[in-house]
């Protein structure tokens, strides 16, 4: 039998054998798609319990789906922030400005203008709307598609672009990844590129911030994918032992470049069902829906600032774009998924809410979305003229050594020295 | 004072002289940790200070990243240093390049302590010496004492310095230094003049070496329990060695090296951790590039084995005064 294998290695067994299972998902290149037995539930149905709730109160909502706006185009029930016209148009406008911004970032990367990008397309309120329900100096610690709570914050696009250029302008000195931003100014954490290790981080920001007696929270992003890394585990016990006044946002965007939700185990339970076995409040929204994430966000935001806890929230919703410009979804997806989506483009159903409630028409968002491009387009000029990627503008070589340690060690100053050298001989005119 | 006592004095002082210093670990708050280097500190300091944490070093380290960009200054203790694996992501793309990739915004000024190092009979997972997989990182600095009075001052200048600093406490001579003969009894510290720690708060700079003893004829580089056994062996061949004792493994001190080798010729390396790719290595070329002109002999290395740590055979893996006593002949014949 040695060299056979054999479940059990004991000869003649007559028990059924084991099936291996490897998820696959619903549609590929070419399939045609149905979404039909998705689970999409009547907006203004999920109950709002109050902020102070236990979290297994939470548990039905962490397997339905919160919905506020409906396919009337109106506000439904206990979720509907209530938000006035103003705030709604600003919500739109920061929405519409950073899907302007992705775009033409898009093409600047396609022009060789810089290495790489990432847009978040159909993602817009997942990071929007929650910024505008947080409060201005609440710490945030992003994954690399939320470009919109920047946006939202008033981080100068120019900044962001230069940041991308990795140019002369840029303030992380060319070392990171294009949009890998940072921002102490607006309390937005430096982006990493090992997924999901900011999540302890805003936990432990957030447990530091409680120790402190402070009044502000954190709150952190992280992909569906991604939460099948240890650290997001370890984010939500330390979350859930210390109470920490945190907000875990998974978004669930269905892929994970070309795994879909399946392989982080999305098969068999929702994301955020996984918050209630710890003890943390969890809602699952939809995350299209600009008022239900904006809605949920702030009942989170409530709940931490009350010292009630942490609280997880699913955004349920989809990647419309490639996962970066290094990707291309046709070799994996059916190109039908985007347009079959049923939970619709978060824009286009808040302007339709907006003119819905008679605060808004076709024409207004055509000069917005043009006002929009504008923008994008006279920041983009004002970056360039601190050089593109490659272009040599860059900062000056001794910086690539600074910032390994406070103090500028002896190694690091030899090293310094070297590169100069280097440069002469390899660039004698620069 | 023995160099437990001598950590836990060096953390009661920071709790005490900075709001913002907090200890979080496995064990460490009501307990006081398995080595007993946080006792009383919880009750002294509070439960908002000192406090203890779930087993996911992963959770530790991130956690404490995430307090440090807040503003305070973490000193997370890592139980063995065996069990630092988890957290090494953290560790490593996180607190080390936290500064650099946010140009100064972040900074993650933690002090990770963990007793390091074997001679306890701890088995393969409660004896290894990491220390070169975090030289290795940029951003990260290396301590590593020996003497309970080094043991205070460098924990304070850790705990104050803005970059993260991994601490490695060599376990085996927490309460007595150790020459290295396993048959022979352990002198305690207190009959040790380095074991003489005065009262409040001082600190020794990181990057700086110490000279433990003058010498001409050979420089000896050691740092934790290895100073220890190599004075004994030193002393034992009466071998006019000096010994340096380097302390911080990054920063180094490349100016004592330098400068004690060029007066003795002659250069032995020794640590406890793995052979292949140790910190020896690192050292060993630093010699050879700075000071080739002035050796009359080629440098040695004592390490332990590149094997893992046995527990039975403890003794036949750890770099003894037999290694040592060799290395020293063959460097002085050549
Ligand atoms: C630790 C780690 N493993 C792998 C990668 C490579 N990687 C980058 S993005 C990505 C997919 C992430 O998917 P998800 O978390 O769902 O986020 P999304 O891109 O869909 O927004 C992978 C595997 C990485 N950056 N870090």
């Amino acid at each position: 039998m040695a060299d056979k294998m054999s479940g059990t290695g004991r000869a003649g067994h007559n028990r059924p054998a084991l099936a291996f299972h490897v998820p696959e998902p619903k549609f590929r290149p070419g399939d045609a798609v149905d979404f039909s037995d998705l689970e999409i539930s009547e907006p203004g149905a999920q109950p709002r319990p109050d902020e102070g709730c236990a979290p297994i109160d939470t548990a039905p909502l962490a397997n339905d789906l919160i919905r506020v706006l409906g396919d009337d185009n109106a506000a439904h029930g206990p979720w509907d922030p209530k938000l006035d016209p103003d705030t709604l148009r600003r919500m739109l406008r920061t929405m519409a400005l950073t899907r302007a911004f992705d775009e033409r970032m898009y093409r600047g990367q396609r022009q060789g203008k810089t290495s790489f990008y990432m847009k978040c397309t159909g993602e817009e309120a997942t990071s929007v709307a929650a910024a505008m329900a947080l409060a201005g100096d609440d710490m945030v610690f992003p994954s690399y598609r939320q470009q919109g709570i920047l946006i939202a914050r008033g981080y100068p696009l120019v900044e962001m672009i230069n940041q991308i250029y990795s140019n002369r302008g840029d303030k992380l000195k060319g070392r990171q990844l294009p949009i890998m931003y940072s921002s102490r100014p607006h309390s937005f954490f430096t982006i990493s590129g090992n997924l999901a290790t900011q999540t302890p981080q805003a936990v432990g920001w957030a447990m530091a911030s409680a120790m402190r007696g402070d009044s502000r929270i954190a709150a952190t992003w992280v992909g569906e994918g991604s939460t099948a890394e240890g650290d997001f585990h370890a984010a939500c016990l330390f979350a859930t032992v210390y109470n920490a006044p945190v907000i875990l946002n998974v978004i669930n965007n269905q892929w994970a470049i070309s795994s879909f939700s399946g392989f982080a185990g999305g098969e068999r339970a929702t994301f955020a069902a996984r918050g209630v076995g710890y003890g943390i409040a969890s809602l699952r929204v939809d995350g299209n829906d600009a008022l239900a994430v904006y809605a949920a966000t702030q009942w989170a935001a409530d709940r931490a600032r009350s010292n009630a806890g942490p609280t997880l929230i699913e955004h349920f919703t989809y990647r419309a774009e490639g996962h970066s410009t290094s990707d291309d979804p046709s070799q994996y997806r059916s190109a039908h998924e985007r347009s079959e989506w049923p939970l619709g483009d978060p824009i286009m159903r808040l302007k339709n809410h907006l003119i819905h409630l008679g605060e808004w028409d076709e024409g207004r968002q055509e000069a917005l979305d043009l006002e929009c491009a504008e923008q994008v387009k006279a920041a983009t000029k004002d970056a360039e003229k601190n050089g593109v990627l490659g272009h040599g503008m860059h900062h000056p070589f001794h910086t690539m050594f600074e910032d390994v340690f406070e103090e500028l060690p002896w190694h690091l100053e030899e090293q310094a020295a070297q590169a100069i050298r280097e440069r002469k001989i390899k660039w004698p005119q620069a | 004072m023995n160099m437990i006592e001598a950590i836990n004095d060096a953390l009661d002082i920071m709790l005490s002289h900075d709001p913002t210093v907090v200890i979080m670990g496995e064990d460490v708050g009501y307990f006081g940790g398995v080595f007993r280097a946080t006792a009383h500190l919880q009750e002294k300091h509070g439960k908002n200070r000192v406090f203890d944490t779930p087993i996911s070093e992963c959770g530790i380290i991130g956690a404490a990243v995430g307090m440090g960009a807040y503003g305070l200054r973490p000193v997370p203790e890592i139980q063995f240093a065996d069990y630092i694996y988890p957290g090494m992501d953290q560790l490593i793309s996180e607190a080390a390049r936290l500064r650099y990739r946010s140009a100064g915004e972040f900074i993650a000024p933690l002090t990770v302590r963990s007793p390091f190092g074997g001679g306890i009979f701890g088995g393969q997972t409660h004896s290894q010496s990491p220390e070169s997989l975090f030289t290795h990182v940029a951003g990260l600095k290396t301590v590593i004492p020996s003497t309970p009075y080094d043991a205070k001052g460098l924990l304070i200048a850790a705990i104050e310095d803005n970059d993260p600093v991994i601490f490695f406490e060599p376990k085996r001579i927490y309460n007595g230094p150790f020459s290295g003969y396993y048959d022979k009894p352990v002198e305690p510290w207190k009959n040790h003049p380095d074991s003489k720690v005065p009262e409040g708060y001082f600190s020794i700079p990181l990057g700086k070496a110490r000279t433990v003893r003058e010498g001409d004829t050979l420089t000896i580089l050691a740092y934790g329990t290895m100073v220890h056994v190599v004075s004994a062996v030193a002393k034992e061949k009466g071998v006019d060695a000096e010994i340096i004792d380097l302390r911080t493994l990054v920063p180094l001190d490349i100016e004592a090296i330098e400068a004690s080798v060029e007066k003795t010729g002659r250069c032995l390396i020794v640590h406890e951790a793995t052979r292949t790719s140790g910190f020896g290595a690192e050292l060993s070329a630093l010699v050879q590039e700075r000071c080739f002109y002035h050796l009359e002999a080629p440098i040695e290395r004592v390490t332990g084995f590149d094997t893992p740590y046995p527990h039975s055979l403890e003794w036949a893996y750890f770099p003894g005064p037999v290694r040592i006593g060799e290395a020293i002949d063959k460097i002085l014949e050549a």
